[in-house]
């Protein structure tokens, strides 16, 4: 059974850890729906959040194999507790006649901001769960999308649990 | 006192103590050769071709158990090394390959002998670092020899650019180093170690199974004393010959695909499985699920990655072969429960069944030279007490099969990556490591010729290797195949307008001698042995029908061997306990 998780992992911010990583799930075949990397508030450390998906026995190889590179300080698997997890969308929609008031409802409703506007174009911000953007896409349907980035999913645990050193 | 980034990285491999370098010049790596010259502790061995110096580094490292180390130059110098850093990579040797580049600055121009050797190496190394500030190289060189040779050890490449072997620094070798991102575990969890104890002494039908990891953390005498302590019988993967004396009666063989008869039987009958450093590669398991059936798994290995990967364990232990096996030793002794021993002695009358088979048998009577038999006196006259290395095919089962191993780190060859051309470098190193030893490089016509260039390194440095060339003029292990599974289509496997061998040892200084007939293959080996100080190339004409048997075709499991002709009828199974 395939279920889809969410690893958070602290590397050393050195140049190449990416390509470790990202080298390491297409030599061993594993999938990614999304990764995502920055420095953290400790300017040494990097924090991924790394989305996939596989069986239980794939899943324990994937962080397995995580732990064995060399740059990797820790990893959390965030789906085996509760967690929250974000991902940032900004689209560029054609905003004219009867859809620059239409597009403007679905923002609200969404709770998504336009943060810019020209006269036939609207580029709207909306941050959620990848449902929630996935449903926001679906609604602009009366309009035409002109554009749309997603920055991947950031993950981060409930509570007392948390991914430091 | 201040040296420049290429005195730094020899005064690193001095402080290290390294004894032996081996590789090839070139513009990138020249500052480095000129700081090896200007001294005499580290000794530097030329070969002909870096694949050659990324072997004979291996080759060393396998012998001594102290990582090997490895220099060449960027761009073709680096990617030539590629195929031996895959090599000790898929094995767990430790490696440093230190490696040219272009300058800092010209790096992404796609300068002369440019390449990533960073982004090219990545996938086979257990580490790499470019180093882009001479303030890191120390400590670089100091993070790659702790890394290639602590936990499972595996090659480490650092990138060198030119510009930082030019520039100047104080030098600073730390003594120790500890790092937040790796620290292997040694010890294996009590708790786990007491529930190995617990399943093991419920075994009615054991089997032991041990691998590399035995070897690479000097574990043998405590698989010893383990295993004549519980009196269950042992196999070794090929990786893993030498772990326990290959001449004691608790050792059943090799396992796998051209394991013995008995060894996949008791396999494939067990009901309690202790495995140690081995991976359960597809060449030991064959069909996964037909594999151990009746088995509950104890699996010790210091790489967590390795436990779980193909087949599930049900007792998992991260650690050390040796400290876990001494604790297990320990745990076992003071506990008061011993083996069942009733049910011991109708296991090992059943495994004495699968013996009787002989499986290992072939036709002694043939006028044609048989490649076992070369094996099989090359061993005795040695009294198994030589250093084997091997290429990749049929001699490599062959030598696997027949050279009874007694002692680890004898036993050199390319098991998970199966490289041909591994062989007579990696003895290059074993002979240095070695100097008063006997090295043998048991080999075939087709592998021997892919790293050929290095009799020439031989010569110059005046290795007395004995190559023992099985030459039946195809890929015997390709024309194998063909032969049972393509229809006897053989497709490219005949080495055609092959050398004369003799005349080739002879042109690069050696002894060459070819032997034809049975009779003289023991005088043409005691000649051979006899000279101490020469390189001996014996081009031994074997029997070009000759298979490797058993043999477990893909897709099928230990049960399902293909019995030589020569081997007796398999026996009635009795009722397992």
């Amino acid at each position: 059974m395939n279920h889809r998780h969410i690893i958070s992992i602290l590397l050393e911010n050195e140049a190449g850890a990416l390509s470790r990583v990202a080298g390491l799930f297409s030599a061993r075949g594993y999938n990614i729906e999304s990764l995502t990397v920055a420095p953290t508030d400790d300017a040494t450390l990097s924090r991924m959040t790394l989305v996939t998906t596989g069986s239980d026995a794939i899943i324990e190889q994937i962080t397995k194999q995580l732990n064995k590179l060399v740059e990797v300080v820790k990893l959390i698997d965030l789906t085996e507790g509760s967690h929250i997890e974000r991902e940032l969308m900004l689209v560029k929609v054609m905003a004219v006649g009867d859809a620059r008031e239409e597009v403007k409802r679905l923002v609200d409703i969404f709770r998504g901001r336009i943060i810019d506007v020209t006269e036939s174009i609207y580029t709207i911000e909306l941050t959620g769960t990848g449902d929630k953007l996935d449903a926001f896409i679906d609604a602009l349907r009366m309009t035409q999308v002109i554009e749309v980035v997603r920055s991947g999913v950031s993950g981060i645990a409930r509570g007392e649990r948390a991914l430091k050193l | 006192m201040e040296l420049t980034g290429a005195e730094i990285v020899v005064r690193c491999l001095q402080d290290e103590g390294i004894e032996y370098i081996f590789g090839y010049p070139g513009g990138a790596a020249l500052h480095i050769y000129d700081a090896l010259y200007q001294q005499d502790k580290v000794k530097h061995i030329l070969v002909r071709h870096e694949q050659g110096a990324a072997h004979a580094a291996d080759g060393y490292a396998r012998a001594t158990g102290r990582p090997g180390v490895v220099l060449v130059t960027s761009g073709p110098g680096v990617t030539n090394a590629v195929t031996g850093i895959a090599t000790a990579f898929m094995d767990s040797i430790p490696l440093v390959v230190i490696s040219g580049q272009v300058p800092l600055k010209l790096i992404g121009d796609d300068a002369f002998q440019e390449v990533d050797a960073i982004g090219i190496t990545r996938p086979c190394v257990k580490h790499n670092f470019l180093v882009k500030d001479v303030r890191d190289l120390a400590s670089t060189m100091k993070k790659a020899f702790y890394i290639a040779a602590t936990g499972r050890p595996g090659p480490v490449v650092v990138d060198v650019p030119k510009d930082i072997t030019a520039q100047k620094i104080e030098y600073f070798y730390p003594k120790s180093l500890k790092m937040r991102s790796y620290s292997p575990t040694r010890k294996g969890h009590p708790k786990q170690i007491r529930r190995a104890a617990e399943l093991l002494l419920t075994a009615k039908r054991p089997m032991i199974y041990t691998g590399g990891g035995v070897i690479t953390s000097a574990a043998e005498a405590e698989l010893t004393e383990l295993v004549r302590l519980l009196g269950y019988p042992c196999t070794n993967t090929l990786m893993g010959l030498g772990g326990y004396p290959a001449d004691d009666p608790l050792f059943v063989g090799m396992l796998g695909m051209h394991g013995t008869y008995e060894a996949n039987m008791a396999m494939h009958g067990c009901d309690v499985l202790l495995a140690v450093g081995a991976r359960f590669d597809d060449r030991i398991t064959g069909d996964l699920a037909k594999f151990c059936p009746y088995a509950k798994i104890v699996h010790v290995d210091i790489d967590p990655s390795s436990i779980g990967k193909n087949v599930r364990a049900d007792v998992p232990i991260v650690g050390d072969a040796r400290s876990v096996m001494r604790d297990l030793v320990k745990v076992i002794k003071e506990g008061d429960v011993a083996p069942d021993a009733g049910a011991l002695e109708a296991w090992w009358r059943q495994i004495n069944d699968w013996r009787g088979v002989d499986c290992l048998a072939f036709d002694r009577t043939s006028e044609l030279i048989k490649p076992q038999f070369v094996v099989e006196k090359l061993y005795e006259i040695t009294g198994g007490d030589a250093f084997v290395t091997s290429d990749v095919g049929q001699h490599q089962m062959w030598a696997a099969q027949f050279y009874k191993f007694t002692q680890p780190r004898r036993w050199i060859n390319s098991g998970g990556l199966g490289t041909m051309g591994f062989g007579l470098p990696a003895a290059m190193g074993v002979q240095l490591a070695h100097p008063d030893a006997t090295v043998a490089c048991i080999t075939g016509e087709a592998s021997i010729i892919m790293c050929i260039q290095e009799l020439s390194t031989c010569k110059q440095y005046d290795l007395p290797i004995k190559i023992v060339n099985l030459n039946n003029r195809y890929m015997g292990m390709v024309r194998q195949w063909q032969e049972f599974f393509y229809d006897r289509r053989y497709s490219h496997s005949y080495m055609d307008a092959l050398p004369d061998f003799v005349a080739l040892a002879e042109s690069f200084g050696h002894v060459g001698m070819r032997i034809e007939k049975p009779a003289d293959v023991e005088g043409a080996l005691r000649e051979s042995l006899g000279e101490r100080n020469r390189l001996v190339f014996m081009d031994f004409i074997t029997d070009q029908t000759e298979n490797v048997y058993p043999m477990i075709a893909a897709g099928s499991g230990h049960n399902e061997m293909h019995l030589s002709p020569d081997a007796g009828e398999a026996p009635q199974e009795r009722e397992l306990a």
